[in-house]
């Protein structure tokens, strides 16, 4: 280690330390100079004509913000969840799943090709936030009241799931062919930017204005730091848990009619495959404790957007989709290995020698 | 039955949790027997079952270790899958022999455990986190070794997945009239070995009691000078070594190498050895318990597809109901004693 890097790095360090949002931001700047330096095609945004014939932009930062977004809107859920409980929900991708075969149900019928809808696109969105929601409080239930560890609790509904939204439509895949449904994991005419960021923007500004008016963010902050003692000063933790569980089933719904509306079909056993990992490293990324307490909503966001340049990167490298996993387990390892209290203090330790080294040097 | 309710309350938490799940199974065999039939009467059918799990007893072997010691693996079926590829792109491409690819399936297996065990003992990351991540690790890593599935042709590999153990006495005739031997392959004797060494560990040496210590209550297990680090460390390369080893179990009896093999085996280790008994939060298991926890689990496997259940989706939905149902009396039971035993 050269002279100069050990002077900057204290500055830095406490820096990122200070302010929560700088990890996921810096992950960002990392990336973004790599991709400048590797291929500058990155940054290219081109105005063209989709296959509706609509004018829209394309490139590889707005597939960022496409594919990001229902990252964005499982991080909402999942920085709850974690708060409160201290666990992840490994579910959200088969709850996905079931809720976009909920929604292709209503939709459909049993008619697998119909030329019109049965019921308004809006009526099923809500038919199918009623049954993500009711998914979310089942798991919710059994964390909060039988006291299971939410990482095994949602384990059932994560081997069930596919296998519950194949079931629901008798494992067959209905296709939608009236283009409106398409808008929503698409573009609608006349917007060049896709519909997904829209959605995820109105979001995060209705996640704000919840943490801002109600005391939703203290509460589950409060019960995910020590349960018993919020337990003592009047909260009510079970309720809390199971709470923060519904809101994440709501925010599966949402994914899922972006989800559903890409393909206007559906793939039970393919359908947000994974997702569950990149919504926890997202959290991860944003700088929260995994072990549940102090959560920051803007940092998970961000992370989820930095998670999907990661992936569109390493796609844009050529790594084959099956391959994908191993290279994402690389990151979280070397992040949960830098987040560890253990290496953080010794990294403490560190900076701080080199800081006495520097007076003495003065 | 006051005596039957001071018996109750005298038990040991795993005794009561073992009496369960053996009961279960009884039951349910026996119920399997009622309603679907001869077929569960015949002796091979007990044997088959023995077969197509072999791999799924080692894999819940590990897995109560580690939940013993109060953590939890889920890369297990991960390994699996990546066992399997190796052994399999090692065979017959490379055209090993099978000594060498039963070593690479070990060496896999402590690789796995010595980085998981590092990280979860040594720099106290969450066990999940570790195994969630050792999962997607080795799922890519199988399809960067070889993206499509193939089957092995190597054929001492062959002879040896054909390999049969007659099990004398326990043969039924057939339709039509021959005498047939029944049979178990080689796996599940490697299988049999593991769950009695595994017992012997857990019960009469010093690190099988060390595992209950830890998993029970960290903070007096530390007082009592036990080196919770090592202990928490070893389970961990107890659990992947063991899903070396019932990978490459796994891999003789289906002789192919894929990507997504082992799906959800993870998930029904840990199901294997919650009804088996063990709790999930730790000091509380036993390794016969988890065998019969697989049985138990695989039985009703059986008698969903033999009930014409056959679409793919019955089996994960019961498991999934029946894992639920396990963890919620685990909760009641465990609840009721306490209240019991202050009383």
């Amino acid at each position: 280690m050269n002279q100069a890097a050990n002077k900057k790095k204290p500055i830095v360090l406490s820096k990122i330390y200070k302010n929560q949002i700088f990890i996921p931001l810096a992950a960002m700047f990392i990336l973004l100079l790599f991709n400048l330096i590797a291929d500058p095609g990155f940054f290219k945004i081109s105005m063209g004509l989709n296959s509706a014939g609509n004018p829209v932009l394309s490139g590889y930062l707005m597939t960022v913000l496409d594919n990001g977004s229902e990252l964005a809107i499982l991080a909402i859920g999942m920085t709850l969840v974690t708060a409160a409980s201290g666990g992840q929900d490994i579910s959200v991708g088969a709850a996905i799943a079931i809720a976009g075969s909920t929604l292709l149900r209503v939709l459909c019928g049993t008619n697998t090709r119909p030329d019109t809808l049965r019921t308004p696109i809006f009526v099923a969105f809500l038919i199918s936030m009623l049954v993500a929601m009711a998914f979310g409080a089942f798991n919710g239930a059994l964390v909060a009241i039988f006291k299971i560890q939410p990482m095994v609790a949602t384990l059932i509904l994560y081997t069930a799931g596919r296998s519950i939204a194949a079931w629901i439509n008798n494992n067959e895949l209905p296709i939608i062919s009236d283009p409106k449904f398409a808008y929503y994991g698409g573009f609608i005419p006349g917007i060049p930017i896709p519909t997904p960021f829209f959605i995820a923007a109105a979001m995060v500004v209705l996640i704000t204005l919840i943490l801002k008016f109600t005391n939703l963010g203290l509460y589950t902050q409060a019960v995910g730091i020590n349960e018993s003692s919020s337990r003592l000063n009047g909260l009510n933790p079970v309720f809390i848990k199971w709470l923060t569980f519904v809101i994440l089933g709501a925010c599966v719904a949402v994914a899922a009619l972006i989800k559903v509306s890409r393909l206007s079909s559906i793939n039970y056993s393919v359908i947000a495959k994974d997702i569950e990992m990149d919504a926890i490293l997202a959290v991860a990324l944003g700088g929260n404790a995994l072990s549940g307490g102090k959560f920051n909503m803007a940092a998970s966001v961000i992370g989820a957007f930095v998670i999907q340049m990661l992936t569109t990167t390493l796609f844009k490298f050529k790594v084959p989709s099956d391959a994908l996993p191993a290279y994402k387990a690389v990151v979280v390892i070397l992040l949960v290995v830098f987040s560890a209290p253990v290496v953080r203090e010794k990294l403490g330790k560190l900076t701080k020698h080199f800081g006495i080294q520097r007076k003495e040097a003065v | 039955m006051s005596n039957l309710t001071k018996k109750f309350k005298d038990m040991t938490d795993t005794q009561l949790l073992l009496t369960i799940t053996i009961v279960v199974f009884f039951l349910m065999y026996i119920g399997a027997i009622v309603f679907q039939g001869k077929g569960f009467l015949k002796p091979q059918t007990f044997f088959n079952i023995l077969n197509a799990n072999a791999a799924l007893i080692i894999l819940s072997c590990g897995m109560s270790v580690v939940m013993i010691t109060g953590g939890i693996d889920i890369s297990v079926g991960g390994v699996t899958a990546l066992v399997s590829m190796c052994a399999a792109v090692y065979l017959d491409f490379k055209g090993g022999n099978v000594a060498v690819s039963m070593l690479i399936a070990i060496g896999i297996g402590l690789a796995y455990g010595i980085v998981q065990g590092l990280l979860v003992a040594y720099l106290d990351i969450q066990p999940f986190i570790v195994s969630l991540a050792g999962m997607f690790f080795a799922r890519g890593m199988t399809t960067i070794v070889n993206t499509n599935p193939f089957n092995v042709q190597n054929e001492s590999f062959q002879a040896l997945k054909n390999a049969r153990i007659i099990v004398p006495g326990m043969g039924s005739v057939n339709k039509k009239g021959v005498y047939v031997n029944a049979y178990v392959e080689i796996g599940v004797i490697v299988a049999i070995v593991i769950v009695i060494l595994m017992f012997c560990l857990l019960k009469w040496t010093k690190l099988g009691r060390n595992f209950y210590a830890v998993g029970g209550n960290k903070q007096s297990a530390l007082m009592l000078g036990i080196n919770v680090k090592r202990t928490k460390f070893m389970s961990h390369l107890i659990c992947s070594l063991l899903a070396g080893i019932g990978g490459y179990v796994y891999f003789l009896h289906v002789g192919s190498g894929a990507a997504t093999h082992a799906q959800g085996a993870e998930m029904n280790a840990i199901a294997s050895s919650i009804i088996g008994g063990t709790m999930l939060t730790g000091g509380v298991g036993n390794i016969i318990g988890t065998f019969f926890g697989v049985l138990s689990l695989s039985t009703i496997q059986n008698i969903v597809s033999s009930a014409g259940l056959d679409q793919a989706w019955w089996t994960g939905i019961t498991i999934a109901a029946m894992l639920c149902i396990f963890l919620v009396i685990q909760s009641v039971v465990m609840a009721r004693k306490k209240r019991a035993v202050k009383k």
